[in-house]
């Protein structure tokens, strides 16, 4: 680790130290159906938060993909969606943990939910098209579409359409979450330092995986050049 | 007159700073929350535990990160 190279790296864990610590014993607003659980702001809605910068990454690499025909934007491309795949992970189970407390059910028929399990089948459905492709420029072209398809759709999926029906969930429908939170200075301080520290872990664990690949594809270059 | 405009937009800024929490303030208190927990000094235990996880987190993939490095040395120096 270069000081001058990988200092994001540094910020990114004294930020998210510092959520973990301020989230947990900072004040916050008392608000009926939210108690104390108001804290999973911090937790839960970042590792959302954190899905849709990984997704736009990929996004724009795809595009980036379509006009230039370089395979790096492609292997960025589907890099950033398997860690953005990780955080919604951790994102729908610490929902459902939630849920399961707060409306006696892991999983209800809600919009924003099911929206949300779209999306994500969408995004699986990306990784498992691009299996089944041999041919690189093909499945880097076709994958590519696809990925403006599937991004389009999540944005409809989870910010749109929870917002014309009602919704359950904190945040939407007149529920109690954002509406407060935008008032509420004492959770500002600590939602976005947590929002900018789990970007750039995430964006962290993105950059292994795309080294990692690179180191790959360059000893099966020279294995061919043996 | 910029100064007396000046200290009327701070005076404006505070107040609209602060005056929500007095809001939350005002209808706060019949809603549960963990005080007692807090009280009695047991949200420092979760604290403790939560940062000794993120800290063996990290130190994972701050090792991962050098593995990584080390690779591409390699590697780059394969290739000369």
């Amino acid at each position: 680790m270069v000081l001058r190279r990988d200092w994001w790296k540094i910020l990114a864990v004294l930020l998210v130290g510092f959520t973990i610590v301020a989230g947990l014993l900072g004040t916050v607003p008392r608000l009926p159906i939210l108690n104390e659980s108001i804290r999973n702001l911090y937790f839960h809605v970042t590792m959302w938060f954190v899905m849709l910068f990984l997704f736009t990454i990929s996004v724009s690499s795809s595009i980036a993909y379509l006009s230039t025909e370089k395979p790096l934007w492609d292997i960025r491309a589907e890099l950033a969606v398997k860690v953005g795949m990780v955080t919604a992970t951790l994102g729908i189970l610490t929902g459902m943990i939630w849920a399961n407390f707060t409306w006696g059910k892991p999983w209800v028929n809600d919009p924003k939910l099911n929206g949300a399990a779209v999306s994500f089948m969408g995004y699986a459905a990306y990784l498992i098209l691009r299996q089944s492709m041999d041919d690189p420029e093909k499945k880097a072209r076709i994958a590519a579409v696809y990925n403006i398809f599937a991004f389009v759709m999540m944005i409809v999926f989870i910010q749109i359409l929870p917002r014309l029906t009602d919704s359950l969930h904190p945040g939407s429908g007149g529920n109690p979450a954002f509406s407060s939170y935008d008032l509420d200075q004492n959770m500002r301080i600590v939602f976005y330092p947590a929002v900018i520290g789990w970007f750039l872990i995430g964006y962290w664990i993105y950059t292994l995986l795309v080294r990692i690949r690179l180191i790959q594809n360059k000893l099966k270059q020279s294995q061919w050049n043996d | 007159m910029e100064r007396l405009m000046s200290s009327h937009l701070v005076k404006l800024t505070v107040f609209l700073l602060f005056s929500p929490m007095a809001v939350l303030h005002a209808q706060s208190s019949d809603i549960p929350m963990a005080d007692t927990f807090r009280a009695e000094g047991k949200i420092y235990v979760v604290v403790a535990v939560m940062l000794v996880i993120f800290s063996g987190l990290i130190s994972y993939l701050i090792y991962v990160d050098r593995k990584v490095s080390k690779l591409e040395k390699d590697v780059k120096e394969q290739e000369k």
